[in-house]
């Protein structure tokens, strides 16, 4: 136990965590250079292209260290997005020690401070390393003063390495394997495991991934879960080495998986404690909250008759990515479809695109909302967060939305804009403090409902990429909430309603007129788009009609080409919906959902 | 062996020759006239060796077109070989329609007496316009009073099937503008007339200036009442509408070549781009001189794609060709080729447009109303 380290790197996104463990895994050898794809503990497609990670991953690398012995060190990898800080959470729990990663030139940031207040609720031990030292932008000295102010860290144990170019790795390595604490745990009591993850393989059904704190593990015992005492045999337990492979035992300190015929990942719980059926241990460890969904949205298909691939693909979505939540629902405009919760709005769309890219499926969603609690003149609570189950606004005596405390840092000349950014999203500015001489940190109380809609781009944008931010719900409030509604040509679209604050409410039907008159194609007829909240019209556009469509001249040469083009729109047409007798593209209904780039 | 009972069919001819090239024109050509001898005796290969390949006991021609591009650059000797070698190498009737294409600004009335004694029975005068202004606009070589003089030697030199150009729709035209060019048209008494909305072809210079808003181009609504009022107009004056763009003084008179083109009818092309049909098979040759000559020079044939349409393709074409025509689709023949019932297939559409006073159906044909065929693109769209 004396040999194993198991740690954690956080840091804020893009500040070189992936590029840092591909060159830790590099070091250690355990993939040949051949076979080593840039950055492979993101190892979704997905997550690959976007550069960040969802699901955590873990790699046990072994390190002959200058001592002259082998080390296992197990790095668990964490999600890198605010959406999912609470999986960075449940990696920590099974780590004693962790790197926090800062970027030399941009120092620390939201996310920066975030995660390494997560790293100190769970007693880490923790390594400050700069990275990207090879910059010529780099600023060691400041960052060190910030790492000193900010983070509260001695900055001379900082290393220094340039993830890019290789350099200080062996120094990270000795670093984990000097000031990080191996772990502690009595290898002879009963079995006591952390489950913090788990994947689905289609071949071998759900791998548990978890920490054993005391007792061993192997293949063959018999297992519990202590939440709802499932027992299931194990079939083997192993260590991950980007392959899993498969061990005689695991025991107490160690980091690795388990297959024992679990169907689902939703029959495992992030938090649970395995143990043995016939010698359990006293007490489950501290368990971690459920991960609850925040946002919603309903996913249709775009083909009639896509349901049925809908269906399945989201069945098999769910096997892998247990915090997915989904229920049938329809639509007057789009049929059969699913209410779908998310962690955030990163999460739907990295959900939408592995629905559209690995299963093939068109898809419309609706506009995503959050969760609201609505109090009817009978006193009764209605939990709403879709706009097709909003009551009589005559029946509702109170409404409340949840609200959010978010951390948002930023150079301080970018005060006045993001304040601005703030108090136009309904924020109240709690507090503001400078970190260093010209680093601010803002604390704003928001609306959530706000914060899904694009406020991440807007804060980007407004501070020109050095705002970052981060956040946590903290209650629900009282508000003015209506529902807005779209008529086309006088129809309700039910897909297209929201439901929205009082004073947003002009706006966003604004927006969402506009967008739908770009997309949608001219007809022979005029078509009215039509914002209105109940009875009440506030926004309208028009898409003119055509006056004439006819090709002028179509001779020998002209045939082909002609009919290349119907079949190419005969294509499009797949891809839309007639609400009534008008056809409206898939892009339309997605595009209400986009903010303009300003 | 069942005997073929031989199917009517039409030879297309393109001559890629103009003197200059018009900024709104789509149409293969090139300015490089030095290749007029050697084109001349490709184009005679070509259809040699066509002639060898083909079932002869398939088709006989009822029409040859001699198209392009400017053919009128080529003076009546030439064009009297291609028609005598087309006629050698193709059962052509008799009584054939052999219809030449001519640019005002390249006629003399020698050459169309040629033309006529060559065996050309209809020629197509490309007036466009009679106002100096528009020609200007549309890049044209000739004068109004060159296309004026062009009419009246045709019909000197002994034509009496002559056929007119004309493009309507140009930046600021009105009602008021454009009447006066019909009038003249009608003046002149030809046998027929093709009036073509102005359209910006992808690529064109005249496209490009339009991008670069170098004029406004007249609204779609003007262009859609200046339609309304070519076919009013003109059928007042005794031209029916037939397609789209097309008006004749009576039914035989209707361009009995391009008719082929909307009815499914087989076609056989020759010269750089011109394309053949022969159900299912469309193919069509390279869009150079220089490839065609070299194809040609090289025995080969100058065929740059073929395609061979599917039954589903062969229904959007038949849809989309039938509806240009005033005469629509001919149910019974549809239903008789593809083995369906159009009604069935269509019917609730068809219903539907109809309603909308679009499209008038009956047992026999399916075809757009007046207003209809300015939305002809988006019906078809609907239906296919
Ligand atoms: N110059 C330089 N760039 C780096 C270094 N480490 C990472 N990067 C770049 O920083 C960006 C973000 O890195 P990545 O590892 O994806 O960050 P993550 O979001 O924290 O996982 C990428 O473009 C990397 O190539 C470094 O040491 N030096
Ligand atoms: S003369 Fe005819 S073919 Fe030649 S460029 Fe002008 S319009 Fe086109």
């Amino acid at each position: 136990m004396e040999n194993i380290r198991n740690f954690s790197i956080i840091a804020h996104i893009d500040h070189g965590k992936s590029t840092l463990s591909d060159r830790l895994i590099q070091t250690t050898d355990i993939v040949s250079d051949r076979d080593f794809q840039d950055q492979i503990l993101d190892s979704m497609d997905i997550e690959r292209e976007r550069g960040i990670t969802i699901k955590s991953q873990t790699v046990c690398l072994p390190y002959t260290a200058k001592d002259g012995q082998t080390y296992f060190l197990n790095l668990i990898d964490t999600p890198g997005h605010v959406d999912f800080s609470y999986e960075v959470s449940r990696a920590l729990a099974s780590c004693e020690g962790a790197l926090l990663l800062v970027d030399a030139s941009q120092g620390v940031e939201a996310q920066t401070l975030a995660n390494l207040y997560l790293a100190l609720e769970h007693d880490l031990e923790i390594i400050p390393v700069i990275n990207k030292i090879d910059l010529p932008s780099a600023d060691i000295e400041r960052v060190k003063n910030q790492i000193e102010d900010d983070l509260g860290l001695d900055p001379e144990t900082a290393i220094l390495v340039s993830a890019k170019e290789g350099t200080g790795i062996e120094d990270v390595l000795e670093g984990v394997v000097t000031h990080l604490p191996p772990p502690v745990g009595d290898t002879e009591a009963p079995l006591k495991a952390l489950i913090f993850d788990s994947h689905y393989d289609p071949f071998r059904g759900t791998v548990v991934h978890f920490r054993v704190y005391q007792g061993k593990i192997k293949a063959g015992d018999s297992i519990c879960f202590m939440s709802n005492n499932a027992t299931y045999k194990v079939e083997e337990v192993g260590i991950f080495q980007i392959v899993r492979v498969p061990q005689k035992t695991l025991s107490a300190g160690q980091v690795g998986y388990m297959i024992a015929g679990i169907k689902t990942v939703s029959d495992t719980r992030c938090g649970d404690t395995i143990t043995l059926k016939k010698q359990k241990c006293d007490t489950p460890m501290p368990g971690f909250m459920e991960t609850k969904p925040v946002v919603f949205s309903s996913i249709y298909p775009v083909a009639s008759d896509g349901y049925e691939d809908l269906v399945t693909a989201l069945e098999k979505l769910k096997l892998n990515d247990a915090s997915l939540i989904y229920e049938k629902d329809t639509s007057a405009a789009l049929g059969f479809g699913f209410r779908c919760g998310f962690l955030g709005l990163l999460h739907l769309e990295v959900v939408q695109e592995r629905l559209e890219r690995e299963y093939d499926l068109s898809l419309i969603l609706t506009a995503p909302s959050v969760q609201y609690e609505i109090v009817l003149n009978d006193g009764s609570l209605l939990i709403i967060d879709n706009p097709a189950l909003y009551p009589d606004p005559t029946m509702i005596s109170l409404t409340k939305e949840p609200f959010i405390r978010a951390a948002i840092i930023i150079p301080d000349h970018y005060m006045g804009a993001v304040m601005k950014l703030c108090l136009d999203r309904r924020g109240i500015n709690r507090n503001y403090q400078y970190l260093t001489n010209n680093r601010l940190e803002m604390i704003f109380e928001l609306p959530l409902a706000e914060v899904v809609y694009d406020f991440y781009d807007k804060l980007k944008s407004v501070t020109q990429g050095y705002g970052s931010f981060d956040y946590e719900i903290i209650d629900y409030r009282e508000t003015d909430l209506v529902k807005l509604d779209i008529l086309i040509n006088g129809e309700r679209v039910d897909a297209l309603s929201q439901l929205v604050h009082r004073d947003r409410s002009v706006e966003r039907a604004r927006h969402a007129c506009e967008k739908l008159r770009e997309e949608i194609p001219r007809q022979m007829f005029k078509i009215a788009i039509q914002g209105a909240i109940g009875g009440k019209i506030i926004a309208r556009k028009t898409v003119s009609p055509f006056r004439k469509d006819v090709t002028a001249k179509c001779y020998g040469g002209d045939i082909s080409r002609k009919r290349k083009l119907l079949e190419k729109q005969r294509k499009g047409k797949k891809r839309m919906k007639m609400v009534g007798k008008i056809m409206i593209p898939q892009s339309a209904f997605l595009s209400v959902l986009k903010t303009d780039k300003d | 062996m069942r005997p073929y009972q031989p199917e009517p069919a039409g030879l297309y001819v393109h001559i890629p020759f103009c003197i200059r090239k018009c900024p709104y024109c789509d149409f293969y050509s090139i300015t490089d006239l030095s290749f007029k001898h050697a084109f001349i005796n490709a184009l005679m290969r070509e259809m040699q060796m066509e002639a060898g390949f083909f079932q002869k006991t398939r088709f006989f021609f009822d029409t040859l077109y001699i198209g392009g591009g400017t053919p009128s650059v080529f003076d009546a000797e030439d064009i009297g070989q291609i028609i005598e070698t087309a006629r050698n190498a193709f059962p052509i009737l008799p009584d054939a329609e052999i219809t030449i294409e001519v640019n005002p600004g390249t006629v003399t009335p020698e050459k169309l007496r040629g033309y006529y004694r060559a065996g050309v029975s209809r020629i197509n005068i490309g007036v466009q316009s009679f106002q100096e202004e528009n020609l200007r606009f549309l890049g044209r070589i000739h004068s109004a009073e060159e296309a004026h003089l062009a009419i009246q030697w045709a019909r000197k030199a002994g034509f009496d099937n002559i056929g007119l150009d004309f493009i309507y729709g140009l930046p600021g035209q009105t009602e008021l503008s454009w009447i006066p060019d019909l009038e003249r048209a009608v003046e002149s008494e030809p046998a027929h007339l093709s009036c073509y909305m102005l359209t910006y072809e992808e690529g064109t210079a005249m496209d490009k200036d339009r991008r670069k808003g170098c004029f406004v181009p007249l609204s779609e609504g003007r262009v859609a009442d200046l339609f309304q009022t070519t076919v009013d107009f003109l059928s007042k004056q005794g031209y029916a509408q037939y397609e789209i763009s097309n008006f004749a003084r009576s039914g035989p008179e209707r361009s009995r070549h391009n008719q082929k083109y909307w009815q499914d009818v087989p076609y056989l092309g020759f010269g750089p781009s011109a394309h053949s049909y022969v159900s299912p098979c469309r193919y069509w040759n390279h869009r150079s001189v220089k490839k065609y000559l070299s194809d040609i020079g090289a025995g080969r044939f100058p065929i740059a794609e073929k395609e061979i349409l599917t039954r589903e393709q062969q229904i959007t074409e038949a849809i989309y060709l039938g509806l240009r025509t005033t005469d629509g689709i001919d149910i019974e023949k549809f239903d008789e080729k593809f083995g369906v019932s159009f009604h069935e297939m269509f019917g609730e559409m068809t219903d539907c447009f109809e309603e909308n006073g679009l499209i008038k159906t009956d047992e026999k044909r399916c075809a757009l109303t007046r207003r209809g065929m300015l939305f002809l693109d988006s019906v078809v769209s609907a239906l296919v």
